[in-house]
């Protein structure tokens, strides 16, 4: 097999596979740099509790309207943009650190989700929300998936300045602006956006997944905030082609096999990159620059 | 008024109690062993479900109030051939006392024919890749029916007479659905006899009734389709000519609206293979789902 066949060959071939290219394009761009600001704020673990959080919301919606795309983005939205800004705005008015606030929200919201589904006393196509299904993105998906990623896209542009101001020193933007609260929140909608359109193409779980694995694999390449994001979008581009190929290739499932990609360049991005890497004995990065 | 309306309460309690404890209790893991146990006992039982219409028995979720009605049982059906992997664990938890029952006994398990499956629930399974969808073919049906009809006996031995003329009864209408299906397929080109559908549970059938059955996933849900098994299909589609596509109750319909569009094949309606419909659905009995299903095969592969 030539090596155009090879790399090329299926995406000719087959219209789902451009379909998944497509969409993992889109998740990319709009995924990516949310990961890299959650990392930078040390939040990488919040995408994951979020992803539970969403699940609920998507479940509910399943339950009454079936497969359909809007109940689940909606219910989706609405639970995990409840319990963000629920406990965003709890962590920035009383004395609870955001983390807590969070863990409380959302194991709320799932436990509640779980509760509903039991209620219905059906299991089925559960799975299906939690894998998602890269295959088979239709054009309405594709749409919802490339809209969320230029909301974030043209949103980050908007919030760049106090979103960075308030990764590197929040109390100095609280000094100066009364930007942080409305930006924070911005930010947190934007992660919600981003993983309930990376839940109908990878599933709840592993849509955090191809958010924070570039995010953390480019801090090991790029000191300066902009390579940094522009780094985290090449690898999750890569991440979902080649991950689509080895799919393609080897018949392993598709969502986890992009994820599996992803995990492999954060691997070697451990090892080997300039930035702190293995490589360096443990060299200390003292500060990301902005 | 109180106290009468107190009384008349606890007195529709009793009545409704006592008339509970004549009827000899029962459980059946899945809908359409239910209904076929329905069948047989009439109205000397009452039979409970654990996996509910439209729900999944290769990945249940059992709760408390299962293993509640497990530990009230007296007879307890199962499929066998591997089907309920979660079983064995939920009756030891229940305490259970009743007698365990494989509807399936007796009949030759056929090996998955395709040997890339491997979901977790066939992990699990005693039985290693063999298929439990043994009801898809009405004359393994006729031998649930008497192994169920000969454990209800010997639970109930006053009873024989109802389960003999009750099983007699509904095998009579089961060599008529037999005797429906194969004058269907007759009708069929044998060229034609071809079908994709999602979740590859038909096996029995297309052993039983020659149509050839093609699926995109392997023999559990809980396996997702890879993107070389979706090329697969869609190349087999393009090439051998495949007439139809089918959905199934159970598994992902956007996958299969994706191979269809690529294709061209026609999309039939939804078959049932693992579970019944609920009661205003199309198949709210096992009798009910096969003519359905033949009859939506039949609708797709005849001109």
């Amino acid at each position: 097999m030539n090596p155009y066949d090879f790399l090329v060959g299926p995406f000719i071939e087959f219209e789902f596979m451009r379909r998944a290219l497509a969409g993992s394009l889109a998740l990319a761009l709009g995924g990516a740099p949310v990961g890299v600001f959650l990392m930078l704020r040390r939040m990488s673990l919040t995408g994951d509790a979020m992803a539970h959080a969403i699940l609920p919301g998507a479940a509910v919606g399943f339950l009454f309207a079936g497969l359909n795309l809007f109940a689940m983005t909606a219910g989706g939205i609405a639970a995990g943009v409840t319990v963000a800004v629920g406990a965003g705005l709890i962590a920035r008015s009383t004395g609870l650190k955001e983390d807590a606030s969070l863990a409380a929200f959302y194991l709320v919201s799932l436990a509640l989700g779980v509760l509903i589904v039991s209620i219905k006393g059906s299991n089925i196509d559960l799975l299906h929300v939690l894998f998602g299904t890269v295959l088979a993105l239709d054009d309405a998906t594709l749409i919802l998936i490339a809209s969320i990623a230029t909301v974030s896209l043209v949103a980050l542009a908007v919030i760049w300045r106090p979103l960075v101001l308030e990764c590197v020193d929040p109390n100095y933007l609280r000094s100066v602006s009364r930007s942080g609260a409305p930006t924070h929140l911005v930010f947190l909608a934007l992660m919600v956006l981003n993983l309930v359109g990376g839940f109908h193409a990878l599933g709840t779980l592993l849509a955090v997944g191809i958010m924070m694995l570039p995010a953390a694999a480019a801090r090991f390449w790029a000191k300066e905030l902009t390579a940094m994001i522009a780094l985290a979008i090449v690898m999750a581009v890569f991440s979902g082609y080649a991950g689509l190929l080895l799919s393609y290739h080897t018949g392993a499932a598709a969502g986890p096999a992009i994820i599996l990609v992803a995990g492999i360049v954060y691997a070697a991005s451990v090892l080997l990159g300039p930035v702190g890497g293995l490589k360096r004995h443990f060299v200390r990065v003292r500060h990301l620059e902005a | 008024m109180f106290a009468r309306l107190l009384a008349i309460v606890l007195l529709a309690l009793s009545v409704s109690s006592a008339r509970a404890q004549e009827k000899l209790p029962v459980v059946a893991t899945f809908s359409i062993l239910g209904d076929l146990v329905k069948n047989v006992g009439g109205d000397r039982i009452v039979v409970a479900t654990l996996v509910q219409p439209n729900g999944d028995a290769h990945v249940f979720q059992p709760s408390p109030a299962d293993a509640k009605t497990l530990a009230d049982a007296k007879v307890i059906f199962m499929n066998g051939i591997g089907l309920e992997g979660w079983l064995d664990r939920l009756i030891k938890a229940s305490g259970s006392k009743g007698r365990i029952v494989i509807a399936a006994k007796g009949i030759e398990p056929h090996e998955m024919k395709d040997d890339d499956a491997h979901g977790r629930a066939q992990k699990q399974a005693h039985a290693h890749k063999l298929d439990p969808h043994a009801w898809q073919s009405v004359a393994n049906v006729k031998i649930y029916v008497a192994n169920i009809r000969d454990a209800l006996i010997a639970a109930d031995p006053s009873g024989r007479e109802a389960y003999e003329k009750n099983a007699a009864e509904y095998l009579r209408r089961l060599s008529a659905v037999e005797n429906e299906i194969k004058g269907t397929v007759a009708k069929i080109p044998p060229a034609k006899r071809r079908v994709i559908t999602s979740h590859d549970a038909f096996g029995y059938f297309a052993s039983a009734y020659g149509i050839e059955f093609i699926a995109p996933q392997g023999v559990s849900t809980e396996s997702e389709a890879s993107a070389r098994d979706v090329a697969r299909i869609i190349r087999q589609i393009r090439a051998q000519k495949i007439p139809a596509v089918f959905l199934e109750n159970i598994s992902d319909p956007r996958l299969m609206q994706q191979i269809v569009k690529e294709t061209g094949a026609k999309i039939g309606g939804t078959v049932y293979s693992d579970s019944l419909s609920g009661t205003d659905g199309p198949a709210a009995t096992y009798i009910d789902m096969m003519e359905h299903n033949i009859r939506q095969f039949a609708a797709a592969l005849i001109d």
